[in-house]
């Protein structure tokens, strides 16, 4: 540092210092042996010195900015005990969101935190290592925050026991953790289109915003305040994977056509992956916030609209397929939950055919699909389960092998008809829920041939045999009876109605 | 096109090939527009079992869920595989009848009940 230097630093020359002035210029080293993952993708990056951080954030203050934010959540966090807060939520059927989250999401985060952690290592230019190794650590205060805020609910509700060891292992949770161990071993440049761009940038909204408004509307105070002490966080991220996205593309005119098939292969993936997030919407609220199909509307066919006409001086185009979602819209959530329904006895929440309101609500948010093709499902799914027949799908479904959903989600030009599309590669048949899919697995065949489909995992004997109580009870780590099956008749119901009446 | 990695000839296990599945092979069935069961359905079968106990033992209990099942007539119901059309020879093997690991088989079936009106 200059010694000369008595005054206060301005800004612009604080950040200088305490970024890009950390680094140096290797001599007895090859650059490409310091840095061994910077070419293979075939990304050029001429000058790592035009990489501009928006926010101009040194670690110093970082620190101070953090722990100012975790002296107020946890705060909260301790008021919310003392009052038990688990009371003053609307309805028991909402923790289910909040099992979703912390068994899906939670452990998302914790895999950013590696990722980040690895890719920042990665890069030749400081001010991208900076900016990856504060998301990193964001990322890993994040997944603490979010265990802090629902370890108070885990006293009192199941299902939230055990979410890391089912995060690899519960069949609906490969989805997640497929999308993103897919985004962790490829490149450091493709994880940061994957992560940085298309998910935080794109689609983080159509996350984040749905599950912290339902919190909001439904009384879980925990939620919603980690949600507040993460929102600055998620600002900086989404900055920065727009920025990100930018750089690259003005790097060098050959990256373009990479960059817009991951975005092709990105967008598809996350709609697919957030299928979960308009069923939670649309079907684990009790209290609404807006259906999937506005928020998709909203969020992705205006936000995201206009982002890609912004990218459109670069030569990028909006992503293949993303009409598909549009038409997709208005039918995956009920299709999702669909899935759930049946497999409702392998799930680590409860699931439910939804009251005459909320049909009613799904009527009027779903005009052209709900009660023509899912109001009847859910009437006859009653009638049984008033029959004492609750319907439970005892035979596995066949999985998609990239997104590694049921082929649940039908044709776009024809919604009574699955999509399915298959190959033949080196002499062996894969099968996929979509063109996107399809598409995905043409492109890297090498690499999505391993996919640990669970399914198949179960079939092979490599769950703990072939009784579905033991991989379900034993493998899973859900506890029959009290974890999992209807919300009518769970022992939450039971629980919930033992508080009510003791208030 | 082909996986760029950070080294030459990549190349992942392929993780469900048939030696995985002890003896036998996976099967899948999609009863066509019969949404009641959410997605294609996946069986672990004998090459060597018969199309007819295939039916009988494997699908039938399967689909006893479905309301139509009763109805069902597997006499009258059309198949594909593979995505072209075919006729089973419902005492030949699975083998024998082309029905190899992974494929999948899709039903069809002449209109049963009102249910086909929300294709459930």
């Amino acid at each position: 540092m200059n010694a000369k230097t008595s005054k206060r630093l301005n800004m612009k020359e604080r950040y200088r210092i305490m970024t890009r002035d950390l680094g140096w210029e290797p001599s007895y080293q090859r650059y490409e042996d310091i840095f061994p993952q910077e070419s293979f993708e075939g990304i050029k990056i001429v000058d790592w010195d035009q990489w501009e951080d928006p926010f101009r954030l040194t670690m110093d203050n970082y620190w101070k900015f953090q722990a100012e934010k975790e002296r107020k959540l946890y705060a909260i966090f301790d008021a919310v005990s003392q009052n038990n807060g688990q009371m003053k939520i609307s309805d028991p059927r909402y923790l289910n969101a909040v099992k979703l989250f912390i068994t899906a999401v939670t452990p998302l985060e914790y895999n950013a935190y590696k990722g980040y952690a690895r890719v920042g290592r990665q890069f030749g230019g400081v001010g991208a290592r900076i900016a990856c190794q504060m998301q990193s650590i964001d990322e890993l205060r994040h997944t603490q925050t979010q265990i802090h805020a629902m370890s108070h609910y885990n006293k009192y509700f199941g299902g939230m026991h055990d979410f890391p060891h089912m995060f690899d292992r519960v069949w609906y949770l490969s989805v997640p953790k497929s999308f993103f161990e897919d985004a962790s071993t490829a490149g450091p440049f493709e994880f940061l289109t994957a992560i940085s761009f298309s998910f935080e940038y794109v689609l983080t909204n159509l996350l984040f915003l749905p599950f912290m408004s339902g919190a909001a509307y439904n009384g879980d105070m925990n939620t919603v305040t980690f949600g507040f002490s993460a929102q600055s966080d998620e600002a900086r991220h989404m900055t920065l994977g727009l920025e990100i996205i930018k750089f690259i593309l003005e790097q060098h005119e050959d990256n373009v056509p990479i960059v817009q098939q991951w975005l092709d292969k990105w967008l598809w993936r996350g709609y697919r992956l957030l299928s979960i997030v308009g069923m939670m919407m649309d079907y684990m609220l009790p209290n609404k916030v807006m259906s999937w199909s506005e928020a998709w509307t909203l969020y992705y066919e205006e936000a995201g609209g206009a982002l890609f006409k912004e990218l459109e001086r670069y030569g990028i185009r909006p992503p293949k397929y993303a009409d598909q979602t549009v038409i997709g819209k208005d039918h995956v959530s009920h299709q999702a939950w669909f899935i759930f329904y049946q497999y409702g006895h392998a799930t680590a929440f409860n699931t439910w055919v939804p009251t005459a309101k909320e049909m009613d609500w799904l009527s009027e948010k779903y005009p052209d699909t709900f009660d023509r093709l899912y109001r009847p499902r859910f009437e006859l799914l009653a009638e049984k389960a008033a029959k004492g027949e609750r319907f439970y799908n005892n035979t596995l479904p066949q999985l998609c092998q990239v997104c590694q959903i049921p082929l649940a989600i039908t044709e776009p030009d024809d919604d009574t008809l699955i999509s399915h599309r298959d190959t033949v590669h080196d002499g062996e048949r894969y099968h996929f829920c979509s063109d996107g899919c399809r598409d995905i697995f043409h492109h890297e065949p090498e690499k999505y041939v391993q996919a640990w489909l669970p399914v198949h995992q179960i079939l092979q004997g490599n769950c703990g045999g072939a009784d579905m109580e033991k991989v379900i009870g034993d493998y899973y780590r859900i506890e029959m009876g009290e974890d999992n099956l209807d919300f009518e008749g769970s022992a939450e119901q039971r629980r919930w109605a033992a508080w009510k009446q003791a208030v | 096109m082909s996986v760029r990695a950070n080294y030459a000839n990549y190349q992942g296990p392929v993780r469900d090939r048939v030696e995985n599945f002890h003896g036998s092979q996976l099967v899948y069935v999609m009863w066509e527009r019969h949404l009641l069961f959410c997605a294609p359905l996946t069986f672990l079968a004998d090459p060597a079992m018969s199309f007819d106990a295939f039916l009988t033992e494997v699908l039938t209990p399967a689909l006893a869920p479905h309301p139509e099942s009763e109805k069902l007539d597997f006499a009258e119901a059309q198949w594909r595989l593979d995505g072209e059309a075919f006729e089973p020879r419902g005492e030949a093997s699975l083998a024998d009848n082309g029905i190899g690991h992974k494929s999948q088989l899709r039903l069809i079936t002449p209109r049963l009940s009102d249910l086909a009106d929300a294709a459930i």
